[in-house]
C-alpha cells in the first residue's frame, strides 16, 4: 500500500493534550486519509475540530499520539522537510523587508544572497508586489502580506502546500482574489517548463464555500473533541475555475448543498456544546 | 503631521528648555531672596562657572575619560554577558529552571555592599569600577534578552523552521532580532547603569573619576562641586544616549506605524 503513488497517506491518526486540570483532550480520533499526488484537498470542521490540529501533524509541527503519516512513501519524522505552510495569522518575519522575506526559504537552504534576492524579485513581480519590494510587513495590508507569505512558500518550490485557514481573516474581496490568485498559481505549477509536478494542497478551512470553489475532495470533520472523517465528497468541478462565477452556477449549489448536509450537523453539535462549556 | 498629544519637535525641544530655564531661575532666585542656603544647594551660577573653569583648565577630561572608560567596559562585558545567558537560558527551559533561584537571589544583592568586596579584588584602579557596572548592566541586560527571546512569536518561528531553518539560523534569523527589541529597549537603562557603576565605585574608593571628584568635593563641603559633578555626569549620559537611540531607531525602523 505504500507505494501507491500518495503525496501523504494518514494512518489512524489521534492526538491528545494535557487540559491545564491534567486531563486527557482527545482532538483527533482515528482519522485515515490519502491525499494523491498533485490533488487539492480541502478539510472542513466546525471551529475547534481539529482541523488544524491534524494539519500541523502532517507538517510534522505536532507529533500524533498514535498512528503514523507517511509522506510519497516515507514515514513522517520531524518536520516535513516536503511541504511549506501558509498560516492563518502572520508570519512574516516583521524586521525584514518584503524581497529578504520571500528570500528567505532560498537564504536557508544555501542560496547566494544575490541570487536569492533576485528571485524574490521575480516573485514579488508574479504576485503583483514588484513596487514594494523595500517595504516592512507592517507596511503593508492584510491582503498584501498574505501574497508575501504565498510567494515566500511557492519561491521554495516543495511539493506540498499545507494551508491553514490563510485566507480567514481577510475582507470577502481580498479573499476571493487571493482564492483566484492561489489556483492561478497552483494550475500553473503542473504545466510549462519551469515547475516540476503540480503541488499537492491540503487546504483547512471552515468555510465550505471556499472549500468546494478551490477543491477536488472536500472532507467533512467532525464536532471536537475526537475529531474524525465524517464523510468525502469529490468536487468534479471543471478547471480552471471562474470562481467570480463559480459560486452561482447549478453544479456548485448542489454540491453545496449535499456536503452541506453533513456538516450542518456538526456545525449546530459544536455550537452546542461551545455554550454549554460557557454556560 | 504632530499628533497632538506627542506635540511637534520644536514644540517639545521649547518646552524642554523652558523647564530647565523655569527650575534653575527658582533656584537661583531662591538663593537671591535667602530662601534657599547655598552652602546646602549653592547656586546655579556658581556651578556654572565652576563646570566652565573645569573644562577650560582641563581638569575634569582626566576624570570624565576615566569614568567614561570603565562605564563602557562595564556595559559592554555586562551585555555581552547578559544577553548571552539570557539567549542560553530562554533556550534551554531545563538550565533556566536550576539557575532561577541563584539569579534571583544574586540580583537582589544591593550593589553597595558589593563595592569594598570588589575594591579587595580588584584594587583601586578602573577594575573594581567595571565590575560594579557589570553587575548592574548584566541583569538588565539578562532579564530583557530572556523575556525577548521566550517572547518570539511562535508562528514566525513555526514558519521560518518550515522554510527550512536550522536551529542556528533560527537564532540568527528569528531570535535574535525578535530580542533586539527588548535589548534596546533597556540599552538606555543599561547605560545609566553603567555610569551609575562607574560613579558609585569611584565615590567609595579610587583617585580619578567623576565620582572621585564628587567624593572630593563632599569631603570638603564644596557642594558647588558636588552639584558641578552631577551636572557633568548628566550632561555625559544624555550626550552618549543621544547615538545610541539613533542606532535604535535605525535599527528598529521595521516597527513604523
Amino acid at each position: 500500500m505504500t507505494m501507491t503513488g500518495a503525496a501523504l497517506e494518514l494512518e489512524s491518526i489521534s492526538r491528545s493534550f494535557a487540559t491545564p486540570r491534567g486531563e486527557a483532550f482527545q482532538a483527533v480520533h482515528d482519522v485515515s486519509m490519502t491525499v494523491a499526488r498533485g490533488a487539492f484537498l480541502a478539510l472542513v470542521g466546525p471551529s475547534g475540530c481539529g482541523k488544524s490540529t491534524l494539519l500541523n501533524i502532517i507538517a510534522g509541527l505536532l507529533t500524533q499520539s498514535r498512528g503514523q503519516v507517511r509522506v510519497f512513501g516515507e514515514p513522517l519524522t520531524g518536520l516535513n522537510r516536503r511541504a511549506t505552510y501558509l498560516f492563518q495569522q502572520d508570519a512574516l518575519l516583521p524586521w525584514k523587508d518584503v524581497r529578504d522575506n520571500v528570500a528567505l526559504g532560498l537564504v536557508l537552504s544555501g542560496v547566494a544572497h544575490g541570487d536569492a534576492r533576485a528571485r524574490a524579485d521575480e516573485w514579488l513581480a508574479r504576485v503583483g508586489l514588484g513596487s514594494f519590494s523595500r517595504h516592512f510587513p507592517a507596511q503593508l495590508s492584510g491582503g498584501m502580506r498574505k501574497r508575501v507569505a504565498m510567494a515566500q512558500n511557492w519561491i521554495i518550490d516543495r511539493d506540498i502546500l499545507l494551508m491553514d485557514e490563510p485566507f480567514s481573516a481577510l475582507d470577502i474581496h481580498t479573499r476571493h482574489w487571493m482564492e483566484t490568485e492561489l489556483l492561478g498559481l497552483w494550475e500553473a505549477s503542473g504545466s510549462g517548463h519551469t515547475a516540476g509536478a503540480r503541488k499537492t494542497i491540503v487546504f483547512v478551512t471552515h468555510d465550505l464555500e471556499e472549500a468546494i470553489a478551490l477543491a477536488d475532495e472536500v472532507l467533512v470533520l467532525s464536532a471536537g473533541p475526537s475529531s474524525r472523517i465524517v464523510s468525502r465528497h469529490e468536487v468534479p468541478l471543471a478547471r480552471p475555475r471562474n470562481l467570480l462565477e463559480l459560486r452561482t452556477e447549478r453544479a456548485f449549489v448542489d454540491l453545496y448543498r449535499s456536503i452541506w448536509g453533513s456538516l450542518r450537523g456538526e456545525v449546530i453539535r459544536s455550537h452546542r456544546a461551545s455554550e454549554a462549556a460557557g454556560a | 503631521m504632530p499628533d497632538t498629544r506627542t506635540g511637534s519637535r520644536a514644540a517639545v525641544a521649547a518646552w524642554q528648555g523652558g523647564v530647565a530655564v523655569a527650575i534653575v531661575a527658582l533656584w537661583q532666585w531662591g538663593v537671591y531672596a535667602r530662601w534657599l542656603d547655598p552652602f546646602f544647594v549653592s547656586r546655579p551660577s556658581d556651578i556654572a562657572a565652576r563646570v566652565v573653569a573645569w573644562i577650560v583648565s582641563g581638569a575634569i577630561w582626566k576624570h570624565l575619560f576615566i569614568t567614561l572608560e570603565e562605564a563602557i567596559i562595564g556595559l559592554t562585558a555586562g551585555a555581552v554577558l547578559g544577553i548571552g545567558l539570557g539567549f542560553v537560558l530562554a533556550r534551554s527551559p531545563f538550565a533556566a529552571r536550576v539557575c532561577d533561584p541563584y539569579i534571583k537571589m544574586l540580583n537582589a544583592v544591593p550593589r553597595v555592599v558589593l563595592a569594598p568586596l570588589f575594591l579587595l579584588w580588584f584594587g583601586l584602579g578602573i577594575w573594581s569600577k567595571v565590575a560594579l557596572a557589570v553587575t548592574l548592566v548584566f541583569f538588565v541586560m539578562f532579564f530583557n534578552t530572556y523575556q525577548g527571546v521566550r517572547d518570539a512569536n511562535p508562528v514566525v518561528i513555526d514558519n521560518a523552521r518550515m522554510l527550512g531553518a536550522s536551529e542556528r539560523q533560527l537564532v540568527r534569523h528569528v531570535l535574535v532580532p525578535s530580542a533586539l527589541v527588548w535589548i534596546f529597549s533597556s540599552l538606555q537603562t543599561s547605560l545609566g547603569f553603567a555610569m551609575v557603576g562607574a560613579v558609585v565605585g569611584e565615590y567609595l574608593g579610587s583617585a580619578s573619576g567623576l565620582g572621585y571628584v564628587i567624593s572630593q568635593a563632599e569631603g570638603t563641603f564644596d557642594t558647588t562641586g558636588v552639584f558641578a559633578g552631577m551636572v557633568v555626569l548628566g550632561l555625559v549620559v544624555v550626550a552618549v544616549s543621544l547615538p545610541v537611540s539613533r542606532l535604535e531607531r535605525w535599527l528598529l525602523r521595521w516597527k513604523v506605524q
